[in-house]
């Protein structure tokens, strides 16, 4: 058990690495980063604020994750972000109880999902084409929905689910860290994770093997409509109204951003949930980096863009393999270490 | 002593609105970008309101985003042979063909909250309003409200780019230039979104000590000053006591903000463009006064002693 | 017939990929005014040959001389203007263009930089009036039939090269007049002194148009001969692998079939419209059918309808009397079938994933996600089997990619071993595996035979599929047209099968 723990760290080495280095430049900019209170019963902070700003990007690439090991990609999770959350915002305002709305919000992002899935895996559409549909319709539902308007309401408990905080962690941190969580052990605890990783890398032969990839796609698109779901509902209760226009707008991206800084290949394949969580706290924390230095907004998508280059280009094979060239001994101590350690 | 610095073009409007009640009976089009925000939807229902309020008959039409829709639109007014045309053009480019057909056809055209790039010999007048008039209203505000006391203000920035933002911000400290007592110490763009606005608020109290350092916040529209007052809320702080909101745009939330003591002040953008155009257009009519190339809407400051209550509900039956 | 002189020579060509050898010193010889048909079966080499002669494609070693100069084709460009031109199958040209920009695309002939679209056209007509072609030539060029379309290519290949054409499956997908319009021009370009290198896996179109034939095995050149005194048999034989090691000989003990047995798996008029004619078989507990054909002859079609792959829209599948639907790969699976594809790499492996999940793979799909194989279960699976079977890998974790085709077909077999299989189809479960692999698989099927189960191999390797298999279904032309059983289940006997479906057994020199 120590020893896959100590692999599973060795994999994530570049990404915590890379948060340890975000984290640290964010102090150096900002007086007072680590520091963490306990104040109106939760812990307050620019760190907690980093783990609750990350967290529908952090959502978002729990299913991203699974739809991109199965080599697909889905487009539409912030459009159906803007869906779900103008759903669920109408209904809590139109007098519904919290139970009803959260099942019928959850609801339709399974159904934006299993419509995606559908497309991909029953009419084999290539994902970014059939997902591009939503992506662009989506939007369009969501301000039907809300008539043009931002939709508030006033129902405390839906929006405790946005700003409410529950042993003293804001509620959207519990709610991903739950998430991640509850994912992760159920593709890992069970087969899914053989079988979409197989689908992934060859879909042919997985299903002459006897992978029910049909169905495994459409399970894998639905979990992402279902994250996008939980998404759209925080953001939502966050600022206590739907803005159709602008909830979740290009989130898709950064969720794709994550997912792939988080190590997972967009052919498919090997992936990691963890490390898309903690790619999206790398994302949050160059956001909140930026907003916290005082540099003018002129200058934020220029740092964002150039961090993320830097991040990227580490982590590339070819640097990798150049820096076993440069170092070979470095590569070769942690090895001797662990042997020793088994 | 509300409206404490009206604008010359506001004082013109006022004398126009004396003279109104006189073109019953005249048939304008309405050429409407869409509805893709809420104002838009605001400034939809008052230019149907103004027109029945004076008896002209309005033929409405929606553009859905699409400049050629507008064109389309307008030449079906020509050839239906309107009085007179509204036009909210979606782009300020491409006009001067359809423009010149209607000037041929004798057929006034006054634009609505946007200006466009041709000469102004093709249409009569432009009703819009002064967006760096409007931040200078703001700013002007907080002058007062602050008087000598020192005062770190915090900014709320628009989309990076866009007119509102840059003409906003130039007004704000346009009015605050020869005030050194205030000073603006932080300056983030919020993309006009609630969302944005709650998570730039919450970086600039954490990095303005706790919020203690911070004296007023000035937000270029509305939706990130509710965004904000909810981080401040959620910071331990009050809004509208420890640090004083003012924002632009005068949309229903805001207004209930305010009422809860919440938000200090807003400056309107007014949905009501059609009412100075028709009453240009009346004037035009009886006796062939030619209006100014450019009239400007007024930039109205409401505060929470303006019954915020009261304008809330207004507001909210105009779509919002 | 006089012998003229060599135009084309390629001497000793090699060429491997990823340290596979697709080609081994692989001589070529075309003649001025010959048609040359190059055949063998699939991974036999054909077409890594042609796209090294066209410049597609550099070779490892090697000479290419054209007219006895030495040429070296960087690209197909190159290799056209030094007078070598090809036609693919699928004509790659411009449907929406017309027939003349077709023709003369990026050689339109101008003035004063304009395209003289007159001119253009009364040179193309002239072109084509020499094939025997009256047709519009500012009509789109999508508006023609393939066969024209195909004629228009060949006209445009060769007035850009002009020495040597090469056409690669130029019929596949023409009817029978159409083809003979092919052949006419084929001739008409023969007799211009061309010398035309015709791929094909019809074999009567090798006998009526080709002069000389050379087949390819494995990357190796087999034989080259003219096709004057040649008889079917002969080049199917060729073609057909017929050489086996004394190892393999030794490897294989001589199957007894079980002839007592009843069949565990019985198909009756199971077929599926344009893909192979209903058939009847029939496959025992304990024993080895064989299949065999030449390319195209249905072979994999069969595989794939008994695996539902492609299910049968004709005739019952029966298991142990019972009536089993097989409409789909799972389907199958569930029945007990296990299916290891010819195309290995498409088809079989997983290629970024371990030895050990590839080798778990169909037993986990078999048990559904929620039951899942624990990771020591994985681990012993895994290692049973790559002890087993001797795969070698650096170690159970290696990716699959990197394991030789003989361990990754080995894995393969471990995958469907691990799911106790009651029918086992193999599609070439020896095509490109090295010496040693291939005597431990066919150990290995006899093995499997031995301990009851039931198999269905289908082989090019006819030496290979007697020791095994105790009868042999011979197909042809996507018809299963002969059962050989008992005494006639011979190398021998299933060349005389396959030669007499393909009509006369020998041809007369012309």
């Amino acid at each position: 058990m120590s020893a896959r723990l100590v692999d599973a760290l060795k994999r994530l080495a570049p990404q915590l690495i890379a948060l340890a280095v975000i984290l640290a430049l964010n102090a150096a900019v900002s007086r007072g980063f680590f520091d963490i209170q306990f104040q109106n019963g939760r812990l307050y902070g620019s760190l907690i604020d980093v783990l609750n700003r990350g967290a529908p990007v952090a959502i978002l690439s729990i299913g991203m994750t699974l739809v991109i090991a199965t080599r697909g990609i889905d487009l539409s999770v912030g459009a159906v972000m803007a869906i779900c959350g103008a759903v669920g915002a109408s209904l809590i305002a139109g007098g519904y109880s919290l139970p009803a709305t959260l099942a019928a919000t959850i609801g339709i992002g399974l159904i934006c999902g299993l419509w995606n899935g559908a497309l991909v895996a029953l009419l084999d559409i290539q994902p970014i084409i059939a997902t591009l549909i939503l992506m662009v319709a989506g939007r369009g539902i969501a301000q039907l929905v809300t008539e043009g308007v931002i939709l508030t309401f006033n129902d405390a408990s839906f929006i405790f689910i946005g700003s409410g905080a529950a042993l003293g962690l804001p509620m959207p941190v519990l709610i991903w860290v739950a998430l991640g969580i509850v994912v992760a052990l159920l593709v890992r605890s069970t087969a899914l994770g053989l079988l979409i990783e197989a689908v992934g890398v060859n879909r042919r032969a997985s299903s002459l093997a006897g992978v029910d990839s049909r169905s495994l796609l459409l399970a894998v698109y639905a979990t992402s409509g279902l994250c996008a779901a939980v998404a759209g509902i925080i953001a939502a209760a966050d600022i206590k109204g739907a803005d159709a226009n602008n909830a979740g707008l290009w989130l898709e991206l950064d969720a794709i951003l994550a997912v792939v800084i988080g190590g997972t290949s967009l052919l498919g394949g090997r992936f990691s949930i963890i490390g898309s969580l903690i790619g999206a706290m790398i994302i949050q924390s160059v956001n909140t980096g930026i907003l916290l230095s005082g540099f003018p907004p002129e200058f934020n998508l220029i740092i964002k863009a150039a961090i993320i280059v830097v991040i990227l280009v580490v982590q590339s094979p070819a640097s990798r393999s150049l820096w076993t060239f440069v170092r070979p001994e470095r590569r070769r101590e942690p090895r001797q270490v662990e042997r020793v350690a088994r | 002593m509300k409206n404490w610095k009206l604008s010359a073009g506001a004082a013109l409007i006022a004398s126009l609105v004396a003279t109104s009640a006189m073109a019953a009976g005249m048939t304008v089009g309405f050429s409407q970008i869409g509805s893709e925000s809420g104002w838009r939807a605001a400034e939809t229902s008052v230019t149907k309101q103004e027109a029945e309020k004076r008896g002209v008959d309005l033929k409405f039409a929606d553009a859905q985003q699409k400049q050629e829709n507008q064109i389309k639109a307008i030449r079906s007014f020509i050839a239906q042979g309107v009085d007179a045309i509204l036009l909210a053009p979606v782009v300020a480019t491409g006009w001067d063909q359809v423009l010149q057909e209607a000037k041929e056809a004798e057929i006034p055209v006054v634009l609505l909250d946007r200006q466009i790039d041709a000469p102004d010999s093709l249409y009569l007048t432009a009703v819009t309003s002064d967006q760096v008039h409007e931040g200078k209203v703001a700013g002007d505000w907080l002058v007062k409200e602050v008087g000598d006391k020192e005062c770190n203000v915090v900014e709320l920035q628009g989309t990076t780019g866009s007119s509102p933002a840059i003409n906003r911000k130039k007004g704000f400290e346009e009015a605050l230039a020869g005030h050194d007592n205030i000073k603006i110490t932080r300056s983030q763009t919020g993309d006009f979104t609630r969302t944005k606005g709650k998570e730039v608020m919450e970086s600039f109290i954490k990095a303005e000590g706790g919020g203690k350092n911070i004296c007023a916040l000035y937000a270029h529209n509305d939706d990130m000053a509710v965004g904000a007052i909810q981080a401040i809320k959620e910071a331990g702080l009050k809004p509208g006591t420890d640090i004083k909101v003012v924002s632009i745009d005068a949309v229903p939330d805001i207004f209930q903000a305010m009422a809860n003591g919440e938000a200090n002040a807003t400056v309107e953008l007014t949905p009501n463009m059609a009412g100075p155009a028709f009453d240009a257009l009346e004037k035009f009519k009886a006796d062939g006064t030619e209006p100014k190339k450019w009239i400007q809407t007024e930039s109205k400051l409401y505060t929470q002693s303006d019954d915020p209550m009261k304008v809330y509900e207004e507001k909210k039956g105009l779509g919002y | 017939m006089l012998q003229s002189s060599p135009v084309l020579q390629a001497r000793g060509i090699e060429k491997s990929f990823l340290g596979v050898r697709a080609l081994d010193r692989v001589d070529l010889t075309i003649r001025a005014g010959e048609v040359h048909a190059l055949l063998g079966e699939n991974g036999a080499g054909k077409s890594t040959l042609i796209k090294i002669i066209t410049g597609a494609y550099r070779r490892d070693a090697g000479d290419i001389l054209l007219d006895g100069e030495a040429i070296d084709p960087r690209d197909v460009k190159h290799a056209q203007a030094l007078g070598i031109g090809t036609v693919y199958q699928e004509v790659n040209l411009l449907p929406n263009l017309s027939v003349a920009e077709n023709l003369f695309l990026g050689r339109q002939p101008r003035r004063f930089g304009l395209v003289r679209t007159g001119e253009m056209h009364r040179r193309s007509r002239e072109l084509l009036a020499d094939y025997g072609l009256s047709i519009d030539v500012a009509a789109p060029l999508g508006s023609f039939s393939v066969a024209i379309r195909q004629i228009i290519a060949i006209a445009r290949a060769v007035d850009l090269s002009g020495k040597v054409l090469v056409l690669d499956e130029p019929t596949a997908s023409l009817d029978t007049a159409e083809v003979e319009m092919l052949f006419d021009v084929i001739r008409k370009l023969k007799s211009r002194g061309l010398g035309i290198v015709f791929i094909t896996h019809f074999l009567d179109q090798v006998f009526r148009v080709a002069d000389t034939v050379t087949v390819l095995r494995n990357g190796r050149l087999i034989d080259s001969r003219p096709v004057a005194g040649l008889t079917r048999r002969t080049v199917i034989s060729l073609m057909l692998g017929r050489e086996l090691a004394e190892e393999e000989r030794r490897a294989g003990t001589a199957a007894e079939p079980d002839a007592s047995a009843d069949a565990a798996f019985r198909f009756t008029g199971y077929g599926r419209r344009g893909r192979i004619a209903p058939f009847d078989l029939s496959v025992g507990r304990g024993e080895v059918v064989g299949i065999a054909g030449l390319l195209g002859s249905g072979r994999t079609e069969t595989a794939e309808l008994l695996f539902g792959i492609e299910p049968a829209d004709s005739g019952t599948a029966e298991i142990d009397g019972k009536p089993a639907a097989l409409t789909s790969p799972r389907a199958a699976i569930a029945a007990g079938f296990g299916f290891c594809p010819e195309d290995r790499k498409v088809d079989g492996i997983v290629d970024d994933l371990s030895v050990r999940e590839n080798i778990a793979l169909a037993l986990q799909a078999r048990r559904g996600w929620a039951k899942p194989l624990s990771r020591r279960e994985q681990v012993e699976l895994a290692d049973r089997y790559i002890k087993a079977l001797d795969i070698r890998t650096a170690s159970r974790e290696t990716p699959i990619k990197f394991l030789s085709g003989g361990n990754q077909q080995k894995a393969l077999l471990a995958r469907w071993l691990a799911t106790d299989p009651k029918l086992l189809i193999l599609d070439e479960p020896t095509r490109g595996i090295d010496v040693g692999a291939h005597a431990e698989i066919i150990r290995l099927i006899e093995t499997l035979r031995q301990d009851g189960m039931s198999l269905v191999v289908i082989s090019s390797e006819l030496e290979e599929l007697v020791v095994y298999a105790s009868r042999v279904a011979v197909l042809s032309d996507r018809v299963h047209v002969a059962e050989l059983t008992g005494e006639d289940v011979t190398p021998d006997g299933i060349l005389n099968a396959i030669a007499a479906a393909h009509g006369t057994a020998s041809v007369e020199a012309a």
